[in-house]
């Protein structure tokens, strides 16, 4: 059952249009992750959802009902922003209850569901605080308090972590899941922090310039991403990119550029590209090993280290492979010197091939 | 051993270690200073005549030393400004003047602040249809002169009917203070972050209540800043008290220029300069007062515009 439905929704300011034709379903309880670089529409998306901004054409459905000309407040939405968005001279208790007084829900009632709430957010202690008495790990439950007391089925995130420091960050990720296997509501977020998507999300919506790039489920947007935009966005460290050739040896494709040759007898191809075909591998730095002899199968190359960059648990060991710096994650345990002299295996089972013209997955 | 302990004290109070060392009497600081008394000095001096001035009896005056304390202090101007001068017919000084004025500032100060806060709130807040052209508008209007506009509201005041009475001029006050009072409440609201006035919307608060609820109990910065604004400026106004008023409903700022101008008799300096000092005590009690919130409000306007 789908618990928000988008259909053909577009909107326009003046001449700029910023969503095109969007379709989207989310499914009832489902934690839906919109994800992309700024300006690609995700925040826009998520205010015609909440009914903030005024579509152009298209249709929302919420719960089954069309809510396209509704008001925010009759659309059975909670809504949690970055700067959280408190009303400043009000208490935490005023905060919450505001809401529900505008909607005229009794006083009992209101007792009850402020109750709940601070229960579930843990934020008892601070309902009789103002909000600039508050930490923003604080403030920013209080405003998620302000939504789960509106008891609604749908819950709209505009990047909630983005104003908090890295180490409150992931745990209010890790509360937020919780909150959401506790709650089992529709959820949908909208962030440009992939970490945070891939960890939250059942499906993530990779969105750029208006339209979805990709919506799915966020191992396969990691490992099988639909184009070369997606390989690009996820993924950190980034993805690494050769340009080359398809050529035909011994029956099976093989990827060619420069010296480097990659047989490409265990990649899935969607389509089966032409020999001759300009293409793009893309390979994440875990999907290559470092050897220091050539595999007895001569699938490995020579390579000479170009630098590394310890992480901690891991490190990065940068290459020039066909004129490009390419990225290897080993396990930090090996230290490796710049110019020392070592053999590549790619792994083209997990790598992804992109026609180089349209950026398409092939 | 204490020699030593004593030089390498002595050593280390020449290498520079800790807050610089400050000079009260450098050049700097004497610069500073000294230019900041010289300009105080410019302009308490007029105020200081003034005060002055308006303790002497008149034979004093008449000695000229403009400058040199009262003899003899006395209060008799003061008294005379403010319940006896006389001003065209009647003779009864400034305190009708001071009252009329209150019943122009008061009323005209609220409606203005009042409209003009709701005004800049849809401005910046409710994107209505034709927003930007009613701000041009708005603006347009704070740079026509008022010279040209005065004859026809006078004809639009009679046609009204309101032509000389207080509320007419209460009125025209409160339009004129609408297009820099509405640019004042537009920048204000505009510096609000607009997630809070999403939040109220999602919340179920309309047009009013969120003003009311949210937007009010924000604002007392800018309210003060606007309160100061208009209460100077309305009372101080001279044209448009003498244009739309009778003389039984002249604000305090005309009754003073007919003292002072008064061509009858000698002329009192003593009780011009209590009666100029009694006008101009309101605006100076508002400043004193609310300073420092009028330079924070100012300050939190400036920030976004």
């Amino acid at each position: 059952m789908t618990s928000v439905s988008i259909k053909d929704l577009s909107l326009e300011f003046g001449a700029v249009s910023v969503l095109k034709d969007l379709n989207l379903d989310v499914g009832d309880g489902e934690f839906l992750v919109l994800l992309g670089p700024s300006g690609c529409g995700k925040s826009t998306l998520l205010n015609c959802i909440a009914g903030l901004l005024d579509i152009t054409d298209g249709q929302i459905f919420i719960k089954g009902k069309n809510v396209t000309w509704e008001e925010p407040k009759d659309r059975g939405i909670g809504m949690v922003f970055q700067s959280y968005a408190l009303y400043p001279q009000m208490s935490v208790r005023g905060n919450l209850t505001f809401g529900l007084k505008n909607a005229g829900v009794p006083r009992d009632e209101i007792a009850r569901r402020i109750e709940r709430a601070a229960n579930i957010l843990q934020i008892e202690p601070l309902l009789d605080r103002r909000p600039g008495q508050l930490s923003g790990g604080q403030r920013q439950r209080v405003a998620i308090g302000r939504a789960l007391v509106r008891d609604v089925d749908v819950f709209l995130f505009d990047e909630p972590l983005s104003n908090l420091d890295a180490k409150l960050r992931s745990e209010l990720r890790v509360e937020i899941k919780r909150l959401h296997q506790q709650l089992a509501n529709t959820m949908i977020y909208v962030t440009h922090d992939q970490i945070e998507a891939l960890t939250l999300a059942d499906r993530i919506a990779v969105m750029k310039g208006g339209l979805i790039q990709q919506l799915d489920e966020p191992l396969t947007i990691y490992n099988r991403p639909r184009n070369l935009f997606v390989a690009s966005f996820i993924g950190s460290p980034a993805m690494n990119f050769i340009k080359g050739k398809i050529v035909e040896k011994d029956g099976t494709l093989v990827f060619r550029a420069s010296e480097l040759d990659i047989s490409l007898a265990s990649y899935e191809a969607q389509q089966r590209p032409a020999s001759g075909h300009s293409v793009i591998l893309g390979l994440r730095p875990e999907h290559i090993t470092i050897s220091d002899q050539p595999r007895p199968d001569g699938r490995s190359c020579a390579a000479t280290v170009d630098l590394e960059e310890p992480m901690g648990a891991d490190s990065l060991v940068w290459f020039k492979l066909a004129g490009k710096p390419v990225s290897v994650r080993v396990d930090s345990g090996r230290r490796y010197q710049p110019g020392e002299k070592v053999f590549l295996t790619f792994n083209p089972a997990m790598a992804s091939l992109f026609d180089a013209e349209t950026e398409n997955r092939l | 051993m204490a020699d030593i302990a004593e030089r390498s004290k002595l050593q280390a109070a020449m290498e520079p270690r800790g807050a610089r060392p400050r000079h009260r009497f450098s050049r700097r600081n004497i610069f500073i200073y000294g230019t900041l008394i010289l300009v105080a000095v410019y302009y308490l001096i007029p105020l200081y005549v003034m005060v002055v001035t308006s303790l002497k009896g008149m034979p004093e005056v008449r000695l000229g030393n403009i400058f040199s304390p009262p003899m003899e202090i006395t209060f008799e101007p003061w008294v005379k400004a403010w319940s006896s001068a006389c001003t065209g017919l009647n003779c009864d000084g400034l305190s009708r003047g001071f009252w009329n004025s209150v019943r122009i500032t008061v009323p005209s100060v609220i409606l203005s602040i009042a409209i003009a806060s709701v005004n800049g709130y849809a401005l910046a807040n409710w994107r209505f249809k034709g927003a930007d052209i009613f701000f041009t508008i708005l603006i347009v209007g704070a740079f026509i002169p008022y010279q040209v506009m005065i004859y026809p509201i006078v004809i639009l005041l009679r046609e009204i009917g309101i032509y000389g009475s207080l509320s007419g001029l209460v009125l025209v006050h409160a339009i004129f203070g609408m297009p820099i009072m509405t640019l004042l409440f537009r920048n204000y609201f505009a510096s609000v972050p607009e997630e809070l006035f999403k939040a109220a919307r999602v919340d179920g608060a309309g047009f009013w209540a969120i003003y009311l609820k949210i937007m009010l109990p924000m604002s007392l910065p800018i309210f003060v800043v606007a309160i100061i604004l208009q209460t100077t400026g309305i009372w101080n106004d001279f044209l448009f008290g003498v244009v739309y008023t009778r003389p039984d409903t002249y604000p305090m700022t005309v009754q003073l220029n007919n003292i002072v101008n008064s061509v009858q008799g000698v002329k009192e300096y003593n009780v011009n300069m209590a009666a100029t000092i009694l006008t101009g005590l309101v605006p100076l009690i508002v400043y004193f007062v609310s300073g420092r919130l009028f330079v924070r409000g100012i300050a939190a306007g400036a920030v976004k515009g």
